[in-house]
């Protein structure tokens, strides 16, 4: 047993009993209020994954978690804090819904790169100014991060109801956009090979999901912009030691993280809504933070992550919908603990564990004294 | 008459680390009682476990031949056991007085117990031959009387046996010269002084016995007189060591960095070096010898880049940088300038990378390891794995965590790294620094293939022996600025005390 195994091992060991925690004390919680524990899990794994349009709904939010958990965890290999996933995702957003309305008369394989680049740009943008900021003139890149979030929402309020919205009408959005800028749906992919599915919003989207993990994962540990990223994010004297840049690898980071987080425009605005409205990335950028730290900020933990919250968001509403006592909040409640427990408390049984496994396999590697 | 005191084989583990293991030690009251061993030996440990700071697993802790649980510092000093720390535990703005009654007031008012204080304080200071005035800031006393006020503190405290913790780390040689006189005479006074170091010179100079650990055990007690050098370096490291550095003498070349009116300001615009100019010829090491802050730091980092400069200029071969060019630390890698930062975990190492990564660390970017996109990980693990052979870097593990590497093979590591390179001028600063004796013998004997095969070497060490034995020139610095230059064969350890402390020699 190598080094990486075993500690591969005490990660999945780890993150398993905080979440075994997590869904147990949520357990009594749902006892406490008169429903059947058992029942509840029943009802939310079958909400997730029992039927078809369960499953879409699933992998529809997975999607907006693994891109809001990429943007977080990127920025934390350079020891950032972006809490700005929020806003960067409805900047994105908007960059997207600017680009379909703008060349809707063009075809589709014109609009999809476009607005691919649209909303990573807006984005990038959103998430350098705070990297820009931290970088030159040392404003905690926590604070603007949050502020930005603030800016972003009163910006898109400001924009749809006075400038992009449909004349004629009362609620704050712009009007449908041709047909040629929406991102084709699952339904509608299985259609064409004859699998007849029911419609959900999941769409195209989570390929590029999937791409974008792939690439972070390149990014941050094989290349050797990644490497410089990492230098500045674990030892900044090491960094300038090594000729690193350090400004403008914090800025960097904040622009791809902005950029990751802009691809939610890419899922709910093309592969969705097909119009610019109001609060559509609403709470995927904040849970997208728990998604990164439970899934310790590694592109593959995050698709783990993602498909977890994924799980809550769709079985809890199915929970919510089919039992009385347990409403939205009820199902808050248990993504909190899970955040808690996996996020927050990661720690708690570390040593335990540690002892655990470093006792099953007689420490192969070597440890030196320290004195 | 009992031993002042008596540790019955105590052990203590720390995860999977055995810190101690069966130390048994007897200190005779009233004598001076070394400790040497070198780091991660477990001195530290055991000293740690006496003031209450640790608890043994097992073992038993006799005091005056009293069997006691020390379970804090407090019990400590209730059993007459004070330690003065390597690195001192004062506050800056407070006064001598102030400092030396800190926790231990008495009466109702500060005032009350100050006045009670200043009698007692003034006392002892006579006592001992310890005199500082117990009025002044500590934040405007030197470094020598600041130990002077960490003894006080603990003889205030009633201590009979006094533990210091690597004294000398920051004194220059007369300092340490005085700070003996003053365990002497303490000691003649009947207290008892355990001192812990890694330096041999002070063990042979003042202690009547000494104890020497390697590897978290207690490996043999000699009376001073009846030993040496060379059989304690031997029993430290545990096979025949050369204290000694084989070298010929030096045929210096062309220049290779000349220095002129050099000035440096740190963050707070404060003048950290000093009109400095010098020159470093090919095929010579040069030493910069000085106490620890005087400007060496400033200057080791201005000169590879990492810190801009504020007058004067740098000449490296044909490439002159004057106050103002922009220039970072590629810049004076992709010219040739190889660095052995002087703290290793700070910013030689990301230690929480593995070898493989911190191998290229500021070489990152070279063609050899990167293809268009990805970094050719496959050379990069070959190329890793050769040099740490040939550096003897120990585990020739390219996949380790570099924080799990000793402190000899994190440095071997960095050693590797920039001399592998090849670089025309290695700027190194303090090589050895918490490095076992081992891996000295390693890395000063790469420094001097450096220098014989025509490199440019600027050396900068705290430590004089270091300076003394490999250095052909030797420059001192004070406060920032240059105190004098002395060839190797005229320097010796009283001409550049002097001048560490800032003291010029009369114009003769």
């Amino acid at each position: 047993m190598n080094e990486k195994t075993v500690n591969l091992l005490l990660v999945t060991l780890i993150t398993t009993v905080n979440l075994l925690l997590a869904f147990i004390i949520s357990g009594f919680v749902i006892w406490s209020v008169g429903e059947d524990p058992w029942f509840a899990l029943k009802t939310m794994l079958y909400g997730a994954f029992g039927y078809d349009e369960g499953i879409g709904y699933t992998l529809y939010y997975t999607t907006n978690f693994i891109f809001t958990g990429l943007a977080f965890a990127i920025a934390f290999h350079c020891r950032l804090f972006n809490i700005g996933a929020e806003g960067q995702a409805y900047i994105g957003g908007l960059g997207v819904g600017l680009i379909c309305l703008w060349l809707e008369d063009l075809p589709f394989a014109v609009i999809l790169p476009t607005a691919i680049a649209a909303s990573a740009l807006f984005g990038a943008v959103w998430g350098a100014i705070p990297g820009y900021l931290q970088a030159k003139r040392g404003s905690h890149v926590v604070i603007t991060t949050i502020m930005f979030n603030f800016i972003a929402s009163v910006l898109m309020v400001y924009l749809l109801v006075n400038i992009l919205i449909k004349p004629g009408q009362m609620s704050p959005e712009t009007r449908e956009f041709g047909e040629n800028g929406w991102l084709p749906q699952m339904h509608e992919l299985f259609g064409w090979i004859g699998i007849q599915i029911t419609p959900t919003p999941l769409n195209l989207s989570l390929f590029w999901a999937f791409i974008s993990a792939f690439f972070v994962w390149r990014y941050i540990w094989h290349t050797r912009w990644g490497f410089e990223m990492r230098t500045v994010g674990a030892n900044e004297s090491a960094a300038i030691y090594a000729g690193i840049n350090v400004d403008r690898n914090i800025i960097i980071a904040m622009s791809l993280a902005g950029a990751l987080a802009g691809f939610v425009g890419i899922n709910e605005i093309m592969g969705f809504n097909h119009r610019i409205l109001l609060n559509f990335q609403f709470g995927y950028g904040f849970t997208g933070i728990a998604v990164s730290l439970i899934g310790r900020n590694h592109p593959f933990g995050i698709l783990l992550a993602s498909l977890l919250f994924g799980i809550l968001y769709q079985g809890g509403a199915e929970l919510a919908f089919e039992t009385q006592t347990i409403d939205r909040h009820m199902v808050v409640l248990i993504q909190g603990l899970v955040i808690l427990f996996a996020g927050a408390l990661e720690n708690l049984f570390r040593p335990q564990l540690q002892a655990l496994v470093h006792s099953i396999f007689k420490s192969s590697s070597p440890v030196t004294a320290h004195g | 008459m009992s031993p002042a005191i008596e540790l019955r084989n105590i052990s203590k583990q720390f995860g999977p680390v055995q810190a101690n293991r069966n130390v048994s030690l007897k200190v005779e009251s009233g004598t001076i009682h070394g400790i040497i061993g070198e780091n991660g030996a477990g001195k530290s440990t055991l000293m740690s476990i006496l003031y209450g700071f640790y608890q043994a697993d097992s073992g038993t802790i006799q005091v005056q031949g009293q069997e006691l649980k020390i379970n804090s510092a407090n019990d400590a000093i209730a059993s007459g056991i004070g330690m003065v720390h390597q690195h001192f535990m004062l506050v800056d703005t407070f006064t001598v007085l102030e400092n030396v009654v800190l926790g231990v007031e008495s009466g109702w008012t500060l005032k009350a117990s100050l006045d009670d204080a200043r009698e007692t304080l003034i006392q002892l200071e006579k006592e001992y031959h310890l005199e500082v005035d117990v009025d002044a800031l500590i934040q405007d006393l030197p470094v020598g009387l600041l130990q002077r006020v960490e003894i006080l503190k603990a003889l205030y405290r009633k201590a009979d046996i006094l533990i210091l913790d690597e004294p000398t780390g920051v004194l220059t040689p007369q300092e340490a010269d005085d700070l003996f006189r003053i365990l002497e005479e303490l000691s003649k006074q009947g207290k008892t002084v355990i001192l812990i170091t890694h330096k041999l010179r002070e063990i042979m100079a003042i202690t009547s016995h000494v104890s020497v650990m390697r590897n978290g055990e207690m490996v043999a007690h000699l009376k001073t007189s009846e030993t040496n050098r060379e059989e304690l370096a031997e029993l430290m490291v545990g096979r025949k060591v050369l204290l000694r550095v084989d070298k010929t003498s030096s045929s210096p070349k062309h220049e290779i960095l000349r220095i002129e009116h050099l000035n440096v300001k740190d963050q707070n615009e404060v003048s950290r070096v000093k009109d400095l100019s010098f020159s470093v010829h090919g095929g010579e090491i040069l030493g910069i010898a000085g106490v620890s802050g005087n400007g060496q730091t400033e200057l080791l980092e201005t000169l590879t880049g990492i810190r801009s400069f504020q007058g004067g200029s740098i000449q490296f071969g044909a490439q002159k940088i004057q106050s103002g060019d922009k220039f970072d630390a590629s810049l004076m890698r992709d010219l040739g300038v190889g660095h052995v930062p002087e703290d290793r975990q700070r910013m030689g190492l990301v230690t929480s990378f593995v070898a493989k990564e911190n191998a290229i660390l500021g070489y990152h970017r070279d063609k050899a390891y990167n293809s268009t996109f990805e970094m050719d990980e496959t050379f990069m693990l070959e190329d890793c794995s050769s040099k740490m052979k040939d550096y003897d870097v120990r585990p020739a593990n390219p996949e380790l965590q570099s924080s799990l590497f000793s402190g000899g093979n994190q440095q071997k590591l960095v050693v590797m790294r920039e001399m592998s390179r090849n670089p025309e001028l290695l700027i190194v600063g303090q090589p050895t620094r918490g490095v076992d004796i081992g891996a000295i013998e390693f890395i000063h004997r790469r420094i001097i293939a450096m220098r014989d095969a025509g490199k440019a070497v600027l050396l900068v060490s705290v430590e004089l022996d270091e300076i003394l034995s490999l250095s052909d020139r030797i420059l001192v610095m004070f406060s920032g600025e240059m105190m004098g230059e002395i060839s190797a064969d005229e320097a010796d350890e009283r001409r550049i005390g002097l001048l560490m402390a800032g003291i010029r020699e009369k114009a003769a």
